[in-house]
């Protein structure tokens, strides 16, 4: 069987038998260590702008990226020895520029109030359970598949999740308004985050049974095709659960996510752009009818059209999205210097704002750098999705490499001014432990399909004379003629 | 399936597209708006986090920083003889500045260009950026004996003395003054606090009375009247009229000498002898005779009517007023009706007479150092015009020392020559029972002047009704003269 995605590597193989296919583990193992490199630098650069001594946090800090990431490694190249190269130090890359900015902001904090405990060595935590979920991921679904078998159970597990602080009072479920919590004791999850995920596969597992439903044409309207009304269930679904979040939660960010995903979701898998326009129809129609009835949402729209003139508004102040304009134009191209900024300025600076955080200390260049950081995360995740072979494999692997970027878009949109601003995490980078175990738990599924589109095919296998044209996949796919 | 993840590949491009372009927007192109916004606190908390350089007058410090161990505020602006300079420094706090603190800003905090190379020295090495130093033309002795003859009587007033020949500002002194230390101060409720009671003083003391604030000049004026005769056929021989007062034209009002004192002897009377005795009548017929027009282009010669002279602090623009009549153009011709002159406008003017005529510019920083005291920027003298020739300021000299033995007053100097004129300005809604403004200005030694002074003492000073140029204001000048050449 040939191998399109890396048959460049191996020109002129006309192969009865192909050869061992190179796993680019070492590739891997290279790129971690330069992120731990980077990592590292940065920290440095942190504890110097800082005047502090060299902590032995910060030892602390480089040692734990470099053994949580050769864990993560290896385990990769025990079950996934074929996923792609890049995915993983991507993610660590960002994870570390993430616990950079977070010690950073850390370092402000407790000079200001030194009772206040360093949130890094939290997330740091959360890094070691995320690490283990990756392994466990990796070591028990071995083979992407079989998660379609389960595609119900986890669309009724995830909307149940999704659901449920909507239902729990707001002295569990509530945080700065927004109901998205849950939270018994000192610890807490946000099951939003694990939600996308588990209706992400409920949508893979069900627009792959039912395509041919969604595909039948009904009317032709301005040279596009339209489904059927009855088809269009799953989209109703969808935009009713997305504007319940909305209501009920209060979650702009999470609804905006999650009706994004199913919208594209029903693209991939009908190839129909009408779906889109449904889709965009359905959330303009969404907003109109929202837009009045919610104060919040009203708030967060007006202060996104004149932010520096509701800084004292009454009923919901811009001081937030301002002071993250402010910090983004104070570090100006080059920005401040890693420690030399005032991200402490910003409220939550250290979750939903990390990248005016970033923007501040390492300018329009830093900011730059991170945003192609995740749209590099996010093109490998869809060339997963082209690559891998099956129907559930692509729809998944589009499907989770593009809820990263859509995510990165709103919650970077909201803090720079571009969109309304939602509460929502940026992936990898934010403090969160719910963000962050759902992320790794992302990743860990992209690399298995990644591993299944690259891994060569049992030798025992006769090999068919010429591959069939649906595989050809990289390539311009050529009209039979 | 692939067609549409290719799309979708593209749609996630053009989101982080978006993403940058707005990122662009707001980092590079808006930047500078968001830096400067009043309620961005990161650069004012930066600039508080700089060392601000000093200003020096005669190599000691009248503006400089105090470490106060704090972290986040490491340095605080003081003044170490604060009232003294503080209309020259004016003050610097989180809220705000004025006077040199904000005309200088550039230089203090290290942003100007001349800076350049050291901040990036600065940027290289590590070390932490400072501000550059500004070194004034004041002298120190003349100032504080300004400060002292000014305060010691608690007048309102202001007193600038400028070196004729280079336009360098030797004294800049405005009562009643603040304490800047108060404004700059961390700490915030004791600065609004002292904010509050500064402006609410009915004294005024933030306003800087040398170069904010214009007032009737009275006889002062007639210097500048005389030049424009001068140079209009007169002499100092020539004749004027001698009488104790005339009516205005087309009016039932009356002009009337000082005191209703005759000019002269009562029967003739010459323009020496006018300017020596100070007689309003010669004065009104004169500005008549001249004609508004050369009585602007004169006053536009000697500085008038600039709104943009700074030194570098904005210097308010003195006016001759409208003259829109001939009775108006009489009292114009004695510094009375609409004229308006800053103290430092009548410095600038006596000065342009010790100068033989040139008018220099006057400026009050002297030097641009860097935080080592390098020479990075010195202020050159600048002839801005000749407003006058030697002949005519020569001649006004000898009518100005002349003047200067009739003014009276005390505190004359053995063995130098003032050359002088005073002038008794009144004002206000009932002149007649309002305290006149005393103004004295000068310039010594005559013969080869060194120090040009106008001193400016308001509302009758502590003598009330009975003050005028030669008693209130005189003995200051004569003092802040003296200061200048015992200085050397």
């Amino acid at each position: 069987m040939a191998n399109p995605v890396d048959a460049a590597s191996n020109p002129g193989q006309a192969a009865p038998r192909p050869p061992a296919m190179p796993t680019r583990r070492n590739t891997e193992l290279l790129l971690l260590a330069f992120a731990a490199l980077l990592v590292t630098i940065a920290n440095v650069l942190v504890e110097a702008n800082q005047e502090q001594e060299l902590t032995s946090q910060l030892l602390y800090n480089g040692v734990a990226f470099l053994a949580l990431f050769g864990i993560a490694h290896l385990a990769v190249r025990k079950w996934a020895p074929y996923a792609d190269p890049l995915i993983l130090p991507f993610a660590a890359l960002l994870n570390g520029i993430g616990l950079i900015m977070i010690h950073r902001i850390d370092l402000a904090r407790i000079a200001a109030a030194p009772e206040r405990n360093a949130l890094v060595n939290r997330q740091i935590g959360w890094m070691v359970v995320s690490i283990v979920l990756f392994v466990l991921v990796l070591a028990f679904v071995r083979d992407h598949r079989m998660m379609a078998r389960f595609g119900y159970t986890c669309g009724f597990v995830g909307l149940f999740a999704l659901a449920l602080p909507g239902f729990l009072p707001y002295s569990i479920s509530g945080a700065g308004g927004a109901k998205i919590w849950i939270r018994i004791g000192g610890a807490g999850i946000q099951p939003g985050e694990f939600a996308k995920i588990l209706l992400l596969i409920f949508f893979a597992s069900f627009l792959v049974s039912k395509r041919d439903l969604f595909t039948v044409a009904g009317r032709r309207f301005l040279g596009m095709e339209f489904p059927r009304m009855r088809d269009m269930a799953p989209m109703l679904l969808a935009w009713a659960a997305s504007v319940g979040v909305l209501v009920f939660e209060r979650d702009l960010g999470t609804s905006l996510l999650f009706f994004g995903l199913v919208l594209v979701m029903i693209y991939i898998a009908t190839e129909r752009a009408s779906w889109v326009v449904i889709g965009l129809s359905l959330f303009a129609a969404g907003c109109v009818i929202a837009y009045p009835l919610f104060n919040h949402l009203r708030v967060r729209v007006l202060n996104f059209l004149d932010p520096l003139g509701r800084l004292d508004a009454s009923d919901g102040d811009s001081y937030q999205l301002v002071q993250s304009l402010f910090g983004l134009g104070t570090g100006g191209i080059f920005g401040t210097g890693l420690g030399g900024g005032r991200p402490t300025l910003i409220p939550a600076a250290e979750t939903d704002f990390i990248i005016s955080a970033i923007g501040e200390e390492i300018g329009f260049v830093g900011v730059a750098a991170v945003l192609l950081l995740y749209l590099l995360l996010v093109m490998r995740g869809l060339r997963t999705a082209l690559a891998v072979r099956d129907s559930f494999g692509k729809l998944m692997a589009s499907g989770l490499a593009f809820i990263i970027g859509l995510q990165v878009f709103i919650v970077v949109g909201g803090a720079t001014r571009l969109i309304p601003s939602t509460g929502i995490t940026a992936p990898f980078l934010s403090y969160g432990g719910s963000s962050l175990l759902a992320n790794y738990i992302l990743i860990a599924l992209l690399l298995l399909i990644s591993d299944a589109a690259r891994r060569p095919p049992p030798p025992s296998k006769p090999k068919p004379k010429q591959a069939p044209i649906a595989e050809a996949h990289t390539e311009m796919v050529a009209r039979p003629t | 399936m692939n067609t549409p993840i290719r799309r979708v590949a593209l749609t996630v491009m053009l989101m982080i597209v978006a993403l940058l372009a707005n990122l662009t927007y707001i980092q590079v192109i808006w930047s500078d708006e968001l830096r400067a916004h009043p309620r961005n606190s990161r650069t004012l908390t930066e600039e508080l986090a700089r060392q601000r350089g000093d200003i020096i007058v005669g190599n000691e410090a009248v503006a400089t920083v105090v470490e106060t161990g704090d972290n986040v505020y490491p340095y605080q602006r003081t003044y170490p003889d604060g009232p003294v300079y503080a209309p020259i420094t004016g003050y610097y706090s989180p809220a705000g500045r004025t006077g040199l603190e904000r005309a200088e800003d550039p230089v203090l905090n290290g942003s100007d260009d001349r800076l350049f190379v050291r901040r990036l020295s600065d940027l290289i090495t590590g070390r932490d950026a400072r501000g550059g130093m500004v070194e004034l033309t004041i002298n120190r002795r003349m100032q504080e004996t300004a400060y002292q003859m000014m305060t010691d009587q608690g007048l309102t007033g202001s007193v600038v003395a400028i070196e004729p020949d280079t336009g360098r500002i030797l004294t800049m002194v405005s009562t009643p003054t603040f304490d800047p230390n108060d404004l700059a101060t961390l700490d915030s409720e004791a600065r609004s606090e002292a904010i509050t009671r500064l402006e609410e003083d009915e004294g005024r003391p933030l306003h800087n009375r040398a170069i904010s604030e214009t007032q009737p000049p009275g006889s002062t004026f007639k210097l500048l009247v005389t030049a424009a005769a001068l140079e209009n056929g007169y002499t100092a021989d020539s004749a004027v009229n001698p009488a104790s007062s005339i009516q205005l034209p087309g009016t039932n009002t009356m002009l009337p000498n000082f005191n209703n004192n005759d000019c002269g002897n009562g029967r003739n009377a010459t323009l020496l002898q006018a300017v020596e005795e100070s007689c309003n009548v010669p004065f009104g017929e004169l500005a008549d005779e001249l004609g508004p027009e050369v009585l602007q282009e004169k006053a536009e010669a000697l500085g008038f009517s600039d709104p943009d002279l700074e030194i570098p602090m904005t210097v308010a623009s003195s006016e001759l007023g409208p003259m829109s009549d001939r009775p108006a153009t009489f009292q114009t011709g004695i510094g009375q009706r609409d004229v308006r002159v800053t103290p430092l406008q009548n410095a600038m003017m006596v000065a342009t007479i010790a100068n033989e005529g040139t008018r220099m510019q006057p400026h009050v920083v002297s030097t641009i150092r860097s935080p080592e005291l390098d020479e990075l920027d010195q202020t050159r003298p600048d002839e801005v015009e000749d407003a006058m020739s030697p002949q005519v300021a020569q001649s006004l000299t000898e009518m100005m020392i002349a003047a200067e033995a009739h003014a009276g007053g005390e505190g004359q100097i053995p063995g130098v020559t003032i050359a002088s004129k005073t002038g008794t300005a009144q004002w206000g809604v009932d002149p007649n029972a309002t305290n006149p403004h005393a103004w004295y200005v000068a310039f010594a030694p005559a013969e080869d002047p060194q120090v040009a002074v106008a001193v400016l003492v308001e509302a009758g000073g502590n003598v009330g009704q009975g003050a005028t140029g030669g008693r209130v204001a005189a003995p200051i000048g004569r003092a802040v003269i003296g200061a200048g050449l015992g200085g050397g």
